[in-house]
């Protein structure tokens, strides 16, 4: 199925009966319930409402689930590294390096008594041999690249002296750094304003086009991902009910997603009343 | 019924001076709905604060069913203009529950059969009886937000004014509460304000809006005008364009202007 999209290549990332639970007092919570696909050098969505399992989803590639979380898979690879038996630290040369998290607010993600140029620098791994001089040659590039326009003076701004969207560009210019093959962006423009939201969804783009990454971009908006993605997983509790070309969601099988999408209110097919989602006890299961 | 003219707020003082309602004037109609759409921080909240009294720091006029409002506002307003939030989450007291919140505005207005008023509100919103003695943790965010509905609902109000009412949740509850709204609006004869930075949601509540940014309205317009994409302001069509979703050579456009500003 991703063959279509990715070419000849391997995939990147191949997830296969991915399971996360939780043990609480009163019973065990299945937030991610088998869940499995493969992601290539290509922009794959997976979205659902709160607590579908998308951004547990996510996090689990990471081992970034929290310390009561239980982790099963029958396959977790990131190209050579098994991520299932990677141990905490292999997962340092994978976090951060190989794959980059982008999460939804730079206001909580950047360090407020740092330079923002200082951080991105601090995103490059000790040991790499790079002079202070070509660092910050390389810190202004990747600023560049993002789509600032004055990376000199950007550089040397503190993080609440930058607008919500360059922050979020920032993190972007962060989380590139290293070069990473893999983004997981976790609802990386909710928090910014429509306009600003269209310039950080062209890096991205650009960044899969002309990079190659990967990118896993998590989202509860069906618009915004039927129109930015290459492909669409749609999650419902904890497992994912249907895979789609994005350009065809509107055309989606699934009585979940048909639900989904009938209940969105549209400016230009206005209607009295909107549909409402009936919740099949059957789609926890098929 | 409501008539807001030359509306000016500000936020602090000196340099860091803000002008968050820089000169706003509107009409709503009694039994109209009336949207602000723009995005954050342009000012379109703090106009619904300034309504409803619970930000006295402005100028300009206001006028409320014929009324003209001075900042301190007397408790027959409150019976008149009631306000449902954005977070229902944040709204409701945690260790109050649904029968303990929706007692407190009828012993504040004096109502009489405070049960009966109860039991019917309940109804209204779609809870039923069942839900009356439950705390807010028990109840989901959809849920949450059908008792703040309720809350507001309770005295019998003329104007409800809406901040963001859907913003905190899933699509599928979006549907559910705008649904109600729509409902309860037409069967209490409700002249509502409705303010969200979802044009589609804006579109489908409301009968004419303004369109915000900077504490300015920028245009006013009919919904039959946004319908057809009759905007007249640049910023408006690029609210338009984005919530149609992501467009490449639109993308390209926004970087472009992006540069030359930022």
């Amino acid at each position: 199925m991703a063959s279509e999209t990715t070419g000849a290549t391997s995939p990147l990332l191949t997830v296969e009966g991915l399971w996360v639970r939780f043990d609480t007092p009163h019973r065990v919570v299945e937030a991610v319930r088998g869940v499995s696909f493969t992601l290539g050098r290509e922009k794959v969505g997976i979205v659902g409402e709160s607590g579908s399992g998308k951004s547990m989803t996510g996090r689990a590639i990471l081992k970034l689930t929290p310390p009561n979380a239980m982790v099963q898979a029958h396959t977790l690879r990131f190209q050579d590294v098994d991520i299932n038996a990677a141990t905490e630290r292999d997962m340092l040369a994978v976090r951060g390096r190989r794959i980059s998290l982008i999460m939804q607010d730079p206001k909580f993600s950047l360090d407020p008594v740092m330079r923002v140029g200082d951080q991105i620098a601090e995103a490059v791994p000790d040991g790499s041999g790079t002079s202070k001089a070509e660092l910050r040659e390389r810190v202004l590039d990747m600023l560049a690249a993002v789509r600032i326009r004055n990376p000199k003076r950007v550089y040397g701004l503190y993080p609440h002296e930058v607008s919500g969207g360059m922050g979020q560009r920032v993190m972007i210019a962060m989380m590139l750094m290293p070069n990473p093959a893999m983004l997981i962006a976790d609802e990386p423009t909710s928090a910014l304003d429509v306009t600003v939201r269209m310039q950080v969804l062209a890096i991205l783009d650009d960044l899969v086009t002309q990079r190659g990454l990967g990118l896993m971009f998590i989202s509860h908006d069906l618009n915004l991902v039927a129109t930015f993605c290459d492909r669409v997983l749609i999650m419902y509790a904890g497992r994912i009910v249907e895979e789609c070309r994005a350009a065809d969601l509107h055309k989606a099988r699934h009585a979940y997603t048909q639900g989904l999408l009938a209940s969105l209110p549209r400016i230009n097919q206005r209607r009295p009343r909107l549909a409402v989602l009936n919740r099949d006890p059957a789609w926890l299961n098929d | 019924m409501i008539v807001v003219e030359d509306l000016r707020v500000t936020f602090g003082s000196g340099d860091s001076l803000v002008h968050a309602v820089d000169g706003v004037s509107f009409r709503v109609e009694a039994g109209e709905t009336f949207g602000l759409v723009g995005e954050s921080g342009c000012g379109k909240s703090t106009i619904l604060r300034a309504l409803c009294g619970l930000n006295d720091n402005w100028h300009g006029a206001i006028a409320v069913d014929r009324e003209v409002m001075t900042p301190k506002r007397p408790k027959t307003f409150f019976k008149k203009v009631q306000m449902v939030f954005q977070d229902p989450y944040g709204s409701l007291h945690p260790r109050h529950t649904v029968n303990t919140t929706l007692m407190e505005p009828i012993a504040i207005h004096g109502l009489d059969q405070a049960d009966r008023r109860i039991a019917r509100v309940l109804d209204q919103v779609g809870l039923g009886a069942a839900y009356r003695f439950r705390y807010p943790h028990q109840l989901s965010g959809g849920q949450r937000q059908r008792v703040a509905i309720a809350r507001a609902l309770i005295v019998e109000p003329k104007v409800l004014l809406l901040d963001e009412p859907t913003s905190a949740l899933d699509v599928s509850v979006q549907a559910e509460i705008l649904n109600l709204l729509s409902d309860i609006r037409q069967v209490a004869r409700l002249t509502c304000m409705l303010v969200s930075h979802d044009l589609s949601v804006i579109a489908h509540m409301c009968h004419r809006l303004a369109v915000m940014n900077h504490g300015k309205v920028y245009e006013e317009m009919s919904v039959e005008d946004l319908e057809a994409g009759r905007a007249r302001h640049a910023y408006t069509r690029q609210l338009l364009q984005a919530s149609l979703g992501y467009d490449r050579r639109l993308a390209a456009d926004a970087a472009r202007e992006g540069l030359e500003v930022g």
